[in-house]
């Protein structure tokens, strides 16, 4: 297996999460987008892992996947305090500092 | 080597696909289940690389876990389950371009730096790397305190988490 192959199928989520980050409006949905990301993170770590023979790429994609279910718990929490005071979970509505 | 790369491109169309209708539907709980379709195609892409370990977490944290908190969210901040609301806003074209430009990039910069000729190869010394004991041997031995840092961060945003979302 070609190590490329698995570098540019990370790229393409990572690049697919981007867009969804910045063109989505609901915030659960820009979470998700930013899941996708992270995903994107984790195949190149394993991908890198299997290249090199190393165990440290497999370490630091579990510790990636713990951190992003703890961004999620927050993340969720956020959003879920911004749709109580602003009654809406999409953040262009979102402009109250706009002058 | 051929299954492997069949079952490779078989998974990455998938997940490609996946990919692109969560960012793009307008059902929000559609975008949801395209998540689940992607994060197994990535565990299963973990299990081609034979690090069976971090495909099961992947498939007990992300499927199991984090897709259930997106229900979840999705459920209590209301939001229209119908898919008749359109869910993009109105930077669609230029976030498009900013992706396509991204992707263009590191599409040149990743063949550039490997190039073609440099393989993954699936042998028995992989399979000694990449097992599970080997792998706790490491993760508790060389990265104990980072481990235990971690489990500090998860308490820290359990109760961060409760903290916000609580109502009074």
């Amino acid at each position: 297996m070609a190590l490329n192959l698995f570098l540019m199928l990370g790229a393409f989520l990572f690049c697919t999460g981007a867009y969804g980050v910045l063109a989505r409006k609901s915030g659960v949905l820009i979470l998700m987008s930013i899941e996708l990301m992270l995903n994107a993170v984790t195949i190149n770590l394993v991908a890198f892992s299997a290249f090199t023979h190393a165990v440290t790429g497999l370490v630091f994609a579990l510790f990636v996947i713990a951190i992003a279910a703890a961004e999620v718990g927050v993340g969720l929490a956020i959003v879920l305090i911004i749709y109580r005071n602003s009654r809406t979970p999409n953040f262009d509505q979102l402009d109250q500092l706009r002058g | 080597m051929i299954a492997q790369h069949v079952v490779f491109w078989i998974l990455a169309v998938g997940m490609a696909i996946a990919a692109i209708k969560v960012v793009t539907t307008n059902n929000v709980v559609h975008a949801a289940l395209y998540l689940v379709a992607v994060l197994a195609g990535v565990a299963a892409q973990f299990l081609l690389l034979v690090a069976e370990f971090v495909a099961w977490v992947q498939v007990l944290i992300y499927i199991g876990t984090v897709v259930v908190l997106f229900l979840f969210g999705i459920m209590l901040t209301r939001a229209p389950m119908r898919g008749d609301e359109n869910q993009s806003n109105s930077q669609r074209i230029g976030s498009a371009v900013v992706a396509l430009l991204l992707l263009g990039l590191l599409g040149v910069l990743i063949v550039k730096a490997f190039p073609s000729g440099q393989e993954i190869v699936l042998d028995e010394s992989l399979l000694a790397y990449s097992e599970t004991g080997a792998l706790a041997t490491t993760f508790l031995r060389d990265y104990l305190i980072p481990f235990e840092v971690l489990g500090v961060l998860l308490t820290a945003a359990l109760i961060g988490a409760v903290t916000i979302a609580r109502r009074d």
